[in-house]
């Protein structure tokens, strides 16, 4: 479970995030909306411990994760996956050995073991026989799909998404989100997704929160996002569903 | 007026204080990457694979310098050193140049050039990239990774590549001084042996040594905290450059002067 109370940060003087609020449920995904530049990515870093808030709490079941140090911030660490926008893939080692770093460095596995894995999450995002390949190699969508193998190959009980499907075509970014919905149906991760698309991802989120100038204005289900008559959350609704009939 | 005298003051209480605090945190990652150093597991491959990229394939550019810094300092000795007859002499003089001063300090500022330009940038790239903050959220330490290899690579190869360029740099001047200008091939050696000990020799490497870390720290100080887009990445390693170079001429003084 993710909890967010409170929570402060100010970057180069801009009050960036003012008093964050909100929970995520164990096995529940929420997608968080909001403009470019408003915090989400800044929040979806907190709650990882990347960076620590001027002020306020992140609860990783129960613990606070922007107090935790050495080997407690390690250990709650090791609970999260994290898809970062540009795939964040290490550009100098081949898709086998970026799948595989985080099983070599963390577990103890057999490296027969760390092969039929990895072998096996790269089949199921779709790229069967790419491990030989180096990251400039791929395209936008494979290293995002190469970069989920590497978050799920540790299987996380807390999966982070930071704008999975920004900069892909339309069908690439559907199998892209088809594929997060398997795997959640598959492990029932916690998770918090970035999107600009609710109508791409209402079938996946059980929640959804938008940000807006640093505090979190709506919160509630899909359900509730489609008939509110918030005007701010309306116009950014209305926007996606402008999109989507165009 | 008085708000402008202070807000020039502010400016500059901002400045001085944005500095100091800069120096500090060049500090702290230099405790803390000393501090990984001594706690295992000690990531062996990725120090040998440094060791490769700073020393072995610097090692080509080390020579070429190394060479062409013997052959003139060779002809610029034995243009002062004939008008006192002192031909003889010319041998230990450039290899005491060489070995106590100019191979440490040529080739520290060659590696910088090649290798601390591209360690910043590497490092750069995987700070904007988000390479680095992917390594943290996988619980893995990057200083472990990235940084104490780095350090350990620098301190290793500095040394080797300064003895190279010593001895190719003595072979040099013999070129110049023994095959073209006629100095004796038993003085140009022979007197060497009577000049340089152990002593100068240890001084140099020590010398090299702390180059090495000084080079390694602050390259991949910049890259770590390289900011945002490519501008971010080009400023880190402009920086990285010439902050190491102006260190390694500065801390050389320092050294020469209580090693003199």
């Amino acid at each position: 479970m993710i909890e967010v109370i409170d929570l402060h940060k100010s970057l180069n003087g801009i009050h960036v995030l003012k008093g964050i609020n909100f929970k995520v449920e164990k096995g529940e995904i929420l997608a968080l909306m909001g403009k470019s530049g408003h915090g989400k990515s800044v929040l979806l870093k907190h709650i990882v411990g990347i960076m620590k808030p001027d002020r306020g709490k992140i609860l990783i079941d129960g613990e606070d994760i922007s107090t935790s140090r050495g080997s407690a911030l390690e250990r709650l660490r090791k609970k999260f996956g994290f898809l970062f926008q540009g795939g964040a893939l290490f550009d100098s080692i081949n898709v086998f050995e970026n799948v595989a770093f985080p099983l070599q460095e963390k577990t103890h596995m057999e490296k027969e073991k760390i092969r039929e894995k990895v072998l096996r999450e790269l089949e199921q995002v779709g790229l069967p026989g790419v491990e030989n390949k180096y990251p400039a190699e791929l395209s936008g969508g494979m290293k995002k799909r190469v970069a989920l193998a590497r978050c799920l190959c540790t299987d996380p009980e807390i999966m982070l998404f930071d704008e999975p499907t920004t900069g892909l075509d339309p069908v690439t970014a559907r199998s892209i989100n088809n594929l997060i919905k398997e795997t959640h149906d598959r492990i029932r991760f916690t998770g918090v997704m970035i999107t600009h698309d609710i109508n791409q991802v209402i079938s996946i989120v059980q929640k959804v929160a938008v940000l807006d100038t640093g505090t979190i204005e709506f919160t509630g289900t899909p359900e509730e996002i489609r008939t509110t008559q918030d005007p701010m959350v309306r116009q950014f609704f209305n926007d996606n569903e402008l999109c989507e009939n165009r | 007026m008085i708000r402008g005298i202070a807000n020039a003051i502010e400016g500059l209480g901002h400045r001085i204080l944005s500095s100091i605090a800069n120096l500090g945190k060049t500090g702290v990652f230099l405790g803390t990457s000393v501090l990984y150093t001594f706690i295992p597991p000690l990531k062996f491959g990725r120090v040998i694979k440094q060791i490769s990229f700073i020393g072995v394939k610097s090692s080509l550019i080390v020579i070429l310098t190394g060479a062409f810094t013997g052959m003139v300092l060779t002809l610029q000795s034995y243009y002062g050193m004939e008008k006192f007859g002192a031909e003889a002499l010319l041998g230990p003089a450039v290899a005491l140049s060489l070995v106590r001063e100019l191979g440490p300090v040529i080739s520290a500022l060659m590696i910088t050039g090649r290798a601390g330009s591209a360690l910043a940038a590497e490092i750069g790239i995987m700070r904007i990239s988000e390479q680095i903050d992917a390594m943290e959220v996988m619980a893995l330490n990057p200083y472990r990774y990235l940084i104490v290899p780095n350090l350990l690579a620098g301190i290793i190869s500095f040394p080797l590549l300064a003895s190279i360029f010593n001895v190719v740099g003595i072979y040099g001047g013999y070129l110049v001084g023994v095959q073209l200008l006629g100095v004796s091939e038993g003085s140009y050696f022979g007197e060497m042996i009577n000049f340089i000990d152990m002593q100068e020799i240890r001084i140099g490497l020590y010398k090299s040594l702390s180059f090495g870390l000084i080079v390694t720290w602050i390259s991949c100080y910049k890259g770590f905290h390289a900011t945002y887009g490519a501008e971010g990445v080009s400023k880190a390693t402009t920086e990285a450059v010439v902050t190491s170079s102006v260190l390694v001429l500065v801390w050389d003084y320092f050294l020469t002067s209580v090693m003199f």
